[in-house]
């Protein structure tokens, strides 16, 4: 339905996305994890058709059998809510202060679906009931200011789902949501695309969040996807350093946040950061933060190594395992 | 409730007091403005002529307003057509950006580059004076302030994250401007409207006084001072009236203008 095979994306010489393959069938649920800067975003907004002006797209991405690496905005504009739809991350900044959500929540209804407004708002009361906003009725006639962050968050996936998209992206939907309520949404998205058959790209710091709402995942580290795999199997047991230490960098609570003799323990992080795009290693990306580095690791970039089937990292010490 | 900035308050008085005036004029002024009586000529206040009568014997008070309505007018008209024509250039710099955007912004230098009284001039040396032409020429020069105003503030808004919901729901760029640029930058618009009226009154006033703005009969405060300059001696208060009228609604829509951009705009409020 939805196929990456080696997308990049290139601001001036820098890659900020390379080499991205990816096959998105009907109700698969994938879950996208990386630290900030590693190009999650970006590959959303490129399913989107929405990455930046100044970005370079190569490669292929075909929706539907069409190739839109390169294709015109007025294109995209046909595929967007019915093939594509996005939830952003900030519920507060992502609807308009001015207009009364439902106004917002039947805009492409009327747009793509060609509805009459009556039409239209009968379809929009049974989504918010569908994403569970209670009072519907009176809920379409408010604006944003009088709701609160998960009321809005839950305006915006029935926004995104108007006109039964094949895939929802959601871009950290949890993000700016407290604990609770993220996971409630977190749930929300994880029914509605199996109840509706849609596929689900989540993306998310929250490694507990994308092992409760996905299947598969796909780790990224400055635009290279590093590790894939079914979800359990690859934060079950990851292969690569820099998944080992998104995992360890978790902080737990409780018993399990303390030493034997009962001090609390140091959270375990990742030292550095995601390098620049101006400043990226020749090499493996995760070169210089990495704590098993081999000699090659600086000079090559290690290959997407397969290890079972829909299963594996790119990572000199997979191949390396091999020879001996 | 907030106070209210005094700037807005005062000028809210004192735009009250002038459209006021301008629209009394519609149904009532104390006496034609257009009658002469050479007998009456030079008359000092009284209870017929409140401020007296000029040289041709018209009544002061009813030349004043008429020339109220006529100033109110030509802004209002000038206002709007170059408004609205720098918005909608505005509006379609920012949605479209690249080339578009700079020839859009490269034209309204070129606007700004242009003296407005000097393209009066050239436009009263084509067409002939009239007070047509004065509005034309007060309407071009609003169209490059208002294009820039509202493509600076439409190119903030189409960075917010409800219009990348908009285009990631399928809207094209025209619809994003209309339903959710337009409406969010508004209160700039609006303020530099209320700004541009007073600027648009003193510019008639200004091409009046230099006689190609308002024509003979109709009234104008430009004109009177151009008429009262050559009595200055003889009675100056026929120069120091409509003087003082140009004063207060310029003032008036100036302060108004600053007190509506304090209260939407609360982070330069808080600056100062």
């Amino acid at each position: 339905m939805i196929e990456l095979s080696n997308l990049s994306v290139h601001f001036g010489h820098a890659a900020a996305l390379r080499d991205a393959n990816l096959v998105i069938e009907r109700g698969d649920r994938l879950g996208v994890v990386g630290e900030s800067g590693s190009g999650k975003t970006l590959l959303a907004l490129c399913l989107m058709g929405m990455a930046p002006d100044s970005a370079r797209l190569t490669g292929q991405l075909s929706i539907d059998g069409q190739d839109m690496a390169r294709a015109a905005e007025r294109d995209w504009q046909r595929l967007r809510s019915r093939w594509v739809a996005m939830v952003f991350q900030e519920p507060m900044a992502a609807l308009n202060p001015l207009r009364r959500v439902g106004d917002t929540v039947i805009e492409p209804m009327l747009l793509h679906d060609g509805l009459t407004r009556r039409a239209a708002r009968d379809r929009a009361l049974s989504l918010f009931e569908e994403v569970g906003i209670p009072d519907p009725d009176r809920r379409l006639r408010q604006f944003p200011h009088e709701m609160s962050g998960g009321q809005r968050q839950r305006v915006l996936i029935a926004l995104a789902l108007a006109c039964n998209p094949m895939l929802l992206i959601a871009d950290e939907p949890t993000t700016a949501l407290d604990a609770n309520v993220a996971l409630r949404i977190t749930d929300l998205l994880q029914r509605l695309a199996r109840e509706r058959e849609m596929a689900l790209v989540f993306i998310s710091h929250d490694l507990a969040a994308v092992a409760r709402a996905t299947e598969d995942i796909v780790v990224m580290y400055a635009g290279d996807m590093v590790e894939r795999g079914r979800t359990a199997a690859v934060l079950g047991a990851p292969v690569h350093p820099y998944t080992k230490g998104l995992l360890g960098a978790r902080p737990d609570v409780g018993v399990a946040g303390r030493n034997a003799d009962g001090k609390r323990r140091r959270l375990p992080t990742i030292p550095g950061s995601v390098p620049p795009l101006q400043g990226l290693p020749e090499g493996c990306r995760f070169a210089g933060r990495c704590p098993v580095e081999l000699p090659q690791c600086a000079t090559q970039r290690p290959a997407f190594t397969q290890t079972e089937v829909a299963r594996g990292a790119a990572c000199h010490l997979l191949t390396e395992a091999r020879h001996d | 409730m907030r106070r209210l900035p005094a700037n807005f308050l005062l000028g809210a008085v004192l735009v009250s007091l002038v459209v006021g005036v301008a629209a009394l004029s519609l149904i009532w002024t104390p006496h034609d403005p257009q009658t002469m009586s050479i007998s009456t000529k030079f008359a000092p206040p009284s209870a017929e002529h409140w401020l007296g009568t000029d040289q041709l014997g018209r009544d002061v008070v009813a030349q004043l307003m008429a020339a109220a309505r006529n100033s109110m007018t030509v802004a209002l008209v000038a206002v709007l057509l170059g408004g609205s024509i720098g918005v909608a250039l505005g509006l379609l710099a920012s949605a479209l950006g690249g080339w578009v955007e700079d020839g859009v912004m490269r034209l309204a230098d070129l606007g700004f580059a242009f003296p407005a009284l000097l393209f009066a001039i050239m436009l009263a040396a084509v067409f002939g004076p009239s007070l047509t032409n004065a509005v034309l020429a007060i309407s071009f020069i609003n169209i490059p302030i208002f294009a820039r105003v509202t493509r600076a503030s439409a190119n903030q808004i189409w960075t917010r994250d409800y219009v990348a919901a908009a285009r990631a729901a399928g809207r094209g760029r025209f619809a994003i401007s209309r339903d959710h640029i337009l409406p969010n930058i508004a209160a700039a618009i609006i303020v530099q409207a209320t700004i541009e009226f007073a600027v648009a009154i003193l510019a008639e006033a200004a091409l009046s006084y230099l006689g190609l703005g308002a024509q003979p009969p109709a009234s104008s405060w430009g004109r009177m001072l151009s008429e009262a300059q050559t009595l200055m001696y003889l009675a100056p208060q026929l120069a120091i009236y409509p003087g003082l009228c140009i004063v207060v609604a310029v003032l008036g829509f100036g302060l108004l203008g600053d007190g509506l951009r304090d209260i939407t705009d609360p982070r330069l409020a808080r600056a100062r």
